[in-house]
C-alpha cells in the first residue's frame, strides 16, 4: 500500500505507524517513543498533520492507504513547538556536566525547531537526585514524565520504578516496596530520552588519575565495546574499531591497553571446570559474568546463591591479572597501578566496588567506564576517533582466543565453557564448536548435549524479565537446567546499559553479528588454547597454587536492599 | 435486526455521557465483537462541575438503570456488570443499589480517579487497578476493553433511558441539570428536542438579568449568550447540563475557575494537558499575562491532547471569548 508524506507516494506495510512508514524519508521528532516499548503517545511531539486538518501523533497512528500525511505545517509547528517548550521547562539544563551534551534529542529540537528552552521557568528544580545501589543515578529534575524507565523495568522484572501524584504532581520515583530492589541493569538508562538517569560517573577520577604522574593506569575493554562504540563516532552499528579504540586510549593517556577478552577466558577456563565438577555432582551452574543478574539472584532468589558460579567476572579477572602477574614481572608496585575498565554495563561499576572482590586489600578494578563515558572523555580531549591509525593491545594480556569474542552476546557465555568444558575437561574430540543452537538474540534459548554418555541440559536467556520466568520454573521443579546462562540485558552486553543510544533490535542485530565473525577468524577459538593464558598458568598461577582460588574465585551471598538514597 | 438493536434503534438513542454516540450501534459492535468473556460497565463517575443527573437518577429512579443493566448481561451473554461510582454515591446509595441488584451478577466499585476516571477507558484502567490514565485507541472498548475483553461502557442516564425503554415509557426527553446564578440547582426531565431557550422558559429559570449560559457541563461546556439559545443541546458537544452566569461576571474570575478545575483533575499523562494546564494558570497569575503564549497552549491542548479531557480545556474559554466578551 502507498501513502503520501508530504505529497511524496511513500510505500507502507499494513500495521505500520506513520512513524515506521516515514523512517528514513522524513524525520519526525519523537521522545516517549522507542520501539523496544510500547506505543505510549504521551509527550504529542511526532505530530503530524492529516488531510482532514486533523493532527494525529505519528508513532501511535496507523497508515491507512492513500492516507496523506504533512510533517510541516503551521498547525503541526505551532503545537509542537509549544508542546517541546513545555518539556525543556521540566526538564532543568545542567548540560555541561551531562555525557549527553552535543549528543541529546532535547538540544537537536530545541535548535531544528526554534523551540526556546527557556520560555517557561524550569518547574522541577526542587525535586530529588536519587542513587540507587551506589550505582544508577536518577535526577528527577530533568525527568520529562514518558515513563520508558517505569516500563523497560517492569518489562526487566525489577519493579524499582514507580509513579505517584497526578497531573503535574506526577512523579517518577523509586519505589518504597521492600520486594524490590535495582539490580543496575541500566536499562532505564538507555531508554530515557533526555538523561535523567545515568550511570554513577566515574570519568572525572579517570581524568585525574591519567594526569597523575605517579600512577600507572591501565584500560581494558570488554568483548562487546569494539562493536559498539563506533556508533559514539558517526559509524555504523557493527562496525568493529578494536585498532582505532585502543589508539585512543593511548591517546588519552593510558599507559597499558588490555583486553578484557583475556580476562573471558581466564574466566571460562576456571568456569568450565567448575560446570564440569558441578555436572558430576548433578548440581546447577548458572554464570557469575553479568553483575546484574547476581545481584537479582542474590536479592530475589537467594537460596540459589549457591548455584551461581564462584568464578570472577572477565574484567575482575582481568584486574586481577594485572595487579599480580602483570606487575610482578614489570616490577610495579600494585598500589600505583589503577585498572580502569571499559565497559558497555553500569552494573559492573557495582561489581567493582563489591568487598569480597578485593585481593591484598586492593580493589582489582578501580574504575568502571562505560561505552559512552569513554567516548564522552575522547570528546573532551578532542581525540579524533575516525583518524585515529589502528594499534594492537598491549602484552601479554592482549591476546585471547575467538571463544572470548562472543562473550558479548547472549550465549556466548555459554558456547565458550562448553568449548572448553568439553574439549579440555571431559576429553571429548569435537566435531564442531559452533553451538548454533543456543545463538541468537530471541529471549530463552534451550539445548542439550552429551558429555561422557550423559545427557546435559542447558538454558541460555537475557534480559531479566526472562530470566524470572526460567527461574520461577526451575524453583517450582519445571525445569531443571544443568547449567544456566544468563545475561540481565535483553540480547546481552552488546545491550548493555552503557551502551551508545539508541538502541533497537535491528542495532542489537548488528552489534552482535561482528562477534561471531570475529570468533570464526580467530587463530584460538578455545580459552584454553589462547597461548597467553597457557603461560599466565605457567608462569604464574602454577608457581602460586595456594593464590589460584582466591584469585580467580568469589563468593556470593544473600544482597541486603540496597533502595534509593537521595543525594541532594 | 434483534429485537434489542430494534428497540434501540427507533429509540434513536444517544449515549448521555459525552460522546453523542448511538447507543444501538455500541451494543451492536460489543454483541459482534469475539471475546472469551464480555463484560457491561456503568459509569457513574459524573465528576463535572453543574452535573449531578446521575445523582437523580440514583435517588429516584435506581431501579429502572439497574433494569438496563440487566439487559444488558443478558443480552451479550456477560459474565458480569461493574457499576463505576462516584465516591461519595457509593457511600450514599450501595446499599440501596445492592437491595435492588440481588443476586444479578452486578457488581458495585468505588471511584479511584475523579474526573478523568469518567473517561471510559482511564475507567477501565481505575477497575483493573491501575493508574487512572486514558488507554490508547483504537481499539475501542467495544473490542478490548475491561481485562482485554469486549466491554460495553455506558453512562447511568443511558442505562435508565434504556430501562425506560424497556418498560415502554420512553418519550425522547434527557435530563438536564439547571444550576447557577438565580437558578434553584435542579434536574428536569425534558424532550431532548427542546430549544435551550424553551428548557430555561418552560422551568421558570429564564433570568430576568442580562446573562448568558454555558451548556453542556460546567467545565468543559461551551460558553452562549442569551441570543443563541435557539438551539437544541444535540446541537452542542456534552451533558446534560445548563449553567447561568449573571452577565456581570467578569473574565478573570472564570477563567481562573476552569482552568483551576482542568489543572486539578489532570491526570499527567500527556505533555499539553499536564504541562499545560499547569502554564496557563502560571500565567494567569503572573502579573502581566502573555495572552499570545495562552492561546498558543490552549491550541495545543485542542489540537494535540491525549484525551477528551485535554482537547475540551480550550472550549469553555474561546467559545466565552466568541460568544460573550472579546478577549482584552
Amino acid at each position: 500500500m502507498y501513502i503520501k508524506i508530504n505529497g511524496k507516494k511513500v510505500s507502507a506495510k499494513p500495521e505500520q505507524t506513520i512513524l515506521e512508514a516515514a523512517h528514513g524519508i522524513v524525520a519526525i521528532p519523537t521522545l516517549c517513543h522507542h520501539p523496544d516499548l510500547k506505543v505510549k503517545a504521551n509527550c504529542r511531539v511526532c505530530l503530524v498533520e492529516l488531510k482532514n486538518g486533523k493532527l494525529v501523533t505519528a508513532c501511535s497512528t496507523k497508515v491507512k492507504d492513500g492516507m496523506e500525511v504533512f510533517t510541516d505545517t503551521e498547525k503541526v509547528k505551532r503545537a509542537r513547538k509549544i508542546n517541546l517548550e513545555m518539556i525543556f521547562a521540566e526538564h532543568e539544563e545542567k548540560c555541561p556536566e551531562c555525557i549527553w551534551d552535543k549528543n541529546c534529542s532535547l538540544q537537536d529540537y530545541a535548535k531544528k525547531y526554534q523551540g526556546k528552552i527557556t520560555r517557561f521557568k524550569d518547574r522541577k528544580k526542587n525535586r530529588n537526585i536519587f542513587g540507587f545501589s551506589n550505582t544508577i543515578l536518577f535526577d528527577q529534575t530533568k525527568c520529562i514524565d514518558c515513563n520508558n524507565c517505569i516500563e523497560v523495568c517492569h518489562k526487566q522484572e525489577v519493579h524499582f520504578y514507580d509513579k505517584a501524584g497526578k497531573g503535574a504532581d506526577s512523579i517518577v520515583l523509586p519505589t518504597k516496596n521492600k520486594k524490590y530492589d535495582c539490580t543496575t541493569c541500566g536499562q532505564c538508562i538507555t531508554h530515557c530520552p533526555v538523561g535523567a538517569i545515568q550511570g554513577n560517573p566515574h570519568w572525572p577520577e579517570v581524568e585525574a588519575s591519567l594526569k597523575d604522574k605517579k600512577k600507572i593506569v591501565v584500560a581494558q575493554v570488554a568483548p562487546s565495546v569494539r562493536a559498539s562504540i563506533g556508533e559514539e563516532f558517526g559509524y555504523e552499528p557493527g562496525t568493529v574499531v578494536t585498532g582505532e579504540l585502543v589508539s585512543a586510549l593511548k591517546k588519552l593517556g593510558f599507559d597499558y591497553v588490555f583486553d578484557t577478552n583475556f580476562g573471558a577466558d581466564i574466566t571460562t577456563f576456571e568456569e568450565a571446570g567448575e560446570c564440569f565438577e558441578c555436572l558430576g555432582k548433578g548440581k546447577m551452574v548458572t554464570t557469575s559474568c553479568c553483575p546484574a543478574w547476581v545481584k537479582f539472584v542474590e536479592f530475589n532468589y537467594p537460596e540459589f546463591v549457591g548455584n551461581i558460579s564462584t568464578t570472577k567476572s572477565p574484567q575482575q579477572c582481568l584486574g586481577v591479572a594485572v595487579k599480580t602477574y602483570f606487575a610482578e614481572k614489570m616490577k610495579i608496585d600494585p598500589r600505583k597501578i589503577k585498572v580502569v575498565s571499559i565497559m558497555p554495563c553500569v552494573a559492573k561499576k557495582f561489581e567493582a566496588d563489591r568487598p569480597e572482590l578485593e585481593y591484598n586489600n586492593m580493589k582489582m578494578v578501580d574504575y568502571v567506564l562505560t561505552t559512552r563515558e569513554v567516548a564522552h572523555m575522547m570528546r573532551r580531549a578532542k581525540i579524533d576517533f575516525t583518524k585515529m591509525k589502528p594499534q594492537k593491545f598491549d602484552d601479554p594480556l592482549g591476546q585471547s582466543s575467538g571463544a572470548a569474542a562472543i562473550y558479548g552476546v547472549s550465549g556466548g557465555v555459554m558456547e565458550s565453557a562448553l568449548r572448553t568444558a568439553l574439549d579440555y575437561y571431559a576429553g571429548q574430540k569435537l566435531k564442531s564448536i559452533d553451538f548454533k543452537q543456543i545463538r541468537g538474540l530471541e529471549g530463552t534459548k534451550k539445548a542439550e548435549i552429551m558429555v561422557k554418555g550423559k545427557k546435559v541440559k542447558i538454558i541460555v536467556t537475557s534480559g531479566l524479565g526472562n530470566a524470572k520466568k526460567v527461574m520461577d520454573l526451575i524453583k517450582a521443579g519445571k525445569e531443571n537446567p544443568h547449567f544456566l546462562e544468563v545475561m540481565a540485558c535483553p540480547g546481552g552486553c552488546i545491550n548493555g546499559g552503557g551502551q551508545p543510544v539508541p538502541t533497537n533490535a535491528q542495532i542489537r542485530a548488528k552489534r552482535a553479528a561482528p562477534l561471531y565473525v570475529l570468533d570464526k577468524k580467530s587463530k584460538f577459538r578455545k580459552a584454553h588454547d589462547n597461548p597467553g593464558l597457557k603461560k599466565l598458568y605457567k608462569e604464574y598461577i602454577d608457581k602460586h597454587p595456594d593464590l589460584h582460588h582466591e584469585m580467580f574465585h568469589t563468593s556470593n551471598y544473600r544482597q541486603k536492599r540496597w533502595g534509593a538514597r537521595r543525594l541532594n | 435486526m434483534d429485537k434489542t438493536i430494534e428497540k434501540l434503534t427507533r429509540a434513536d438513542l444517544i449515549g448521555r455521557g459525552c460522546g453523542n454516540f448511538p447507543t444501538a450501534s455500541k451494543w451492536q459492535m460489543v454483541k459482534e465483537a469475539k471475546g472469551a468473556k464480555k463484560y457491561v460497565v456503568c459509569n457513574v463517575s459524573e465528576g463535572e462541575p453543574g452535573v449531578f443527573k446521575d445523582g437523580w437518577v440514583l435517588q429516584n429512579h435506581p431501579d429502572i438503570a439497574i433494569e438496563g443493566i440487566k439487559h444488558a448481561i443478558k443480552y451479550l451473554g456477560a459474565k458480569k456488570a461493574v457499576v463505576y461510582l462516584r465516591q461519595d454515591y457509593y457511600q450514599k446509595y450501595q446499599s440501596k443499589l445492592r437491595k435492588l441488584i440481588g443476586k444479578n451478577k452486578i457488581e458495585l466499585f468505588k471511584e479511584a480517579g475523579g474526573y478523568i476516571g469518567g473517561e471510559e477507558t482511564a475507567l477501565l484502567e481505575s477497575l483493573e487497578g491501575r493508574r487512572v490514565e486514558p488507554r490508547l485507541k483504537p481499539p475501542y472498548p467495544p473490542q478490548v476493553g475491561l481485562y482485554g475483553q469486549p466491554t460495553l461502557v455506558n453512562n447511568l442516564e443511558t442505562f435508565y433511558e434504556i430501562g425506560l425503554i424497556l418498560r415502554g415509557k420512553y418519550e425522547k426527553k434527557r435530563l438536564i441539570c439547571f444550576s447557577g446564578q438565580g437558578v434553584k440547582s435542579q434536574v428536569h426531565e425534558l424532550p431532548e428536542n427542546w430549544t435551550i431557550e424553551k428548557m430555561l422558559k418552560e422551568t421558570g429559570n429564564w433570568p430576568k438579568f442580562s446573562f448568558f449560559v454555558q451548556v453542556g457541563g460546567g467545565a468543559a461546556g461551551t460558553v452562549l449568550n442569551s441570543k443563541q439559545l435557539q438551539q437544541t443541546l444535540k446541537d452542542i458537544h456534552g451533558l446534560g447540563s445548563i449553567v447561568v452566569y449573571h452577565a456581570s461576571e467578569g473574565p478573570k474570575k472564570l477563567i481562573l475557575n476552569w482552568v483551576r478545575f482542568f489543572k486539578a483533575e489532570s491526570c499527567g499523562k500527556c505533555v499539553p494537558c499536564r504541562e499545560g494546564t499547569y502554564r496557563l494558570l502560571e500565567i494567569l497569575n503572573s502579573k502581566k499575562t502573555d495572552w499570545q503564549l495562552f492561546e498558543d497552549i490552549l491550541f495545543a491542548l485542542e489540537n494535540s491532547s491525549f484525551c477528551g479531557l485535554g482537547m475540551s480545556v480550550p472550549r469553555p474559554i474561546l467559545t466565552y471569548w466568541k460568544n460573550v466578551k472579546k478577549r482584552s
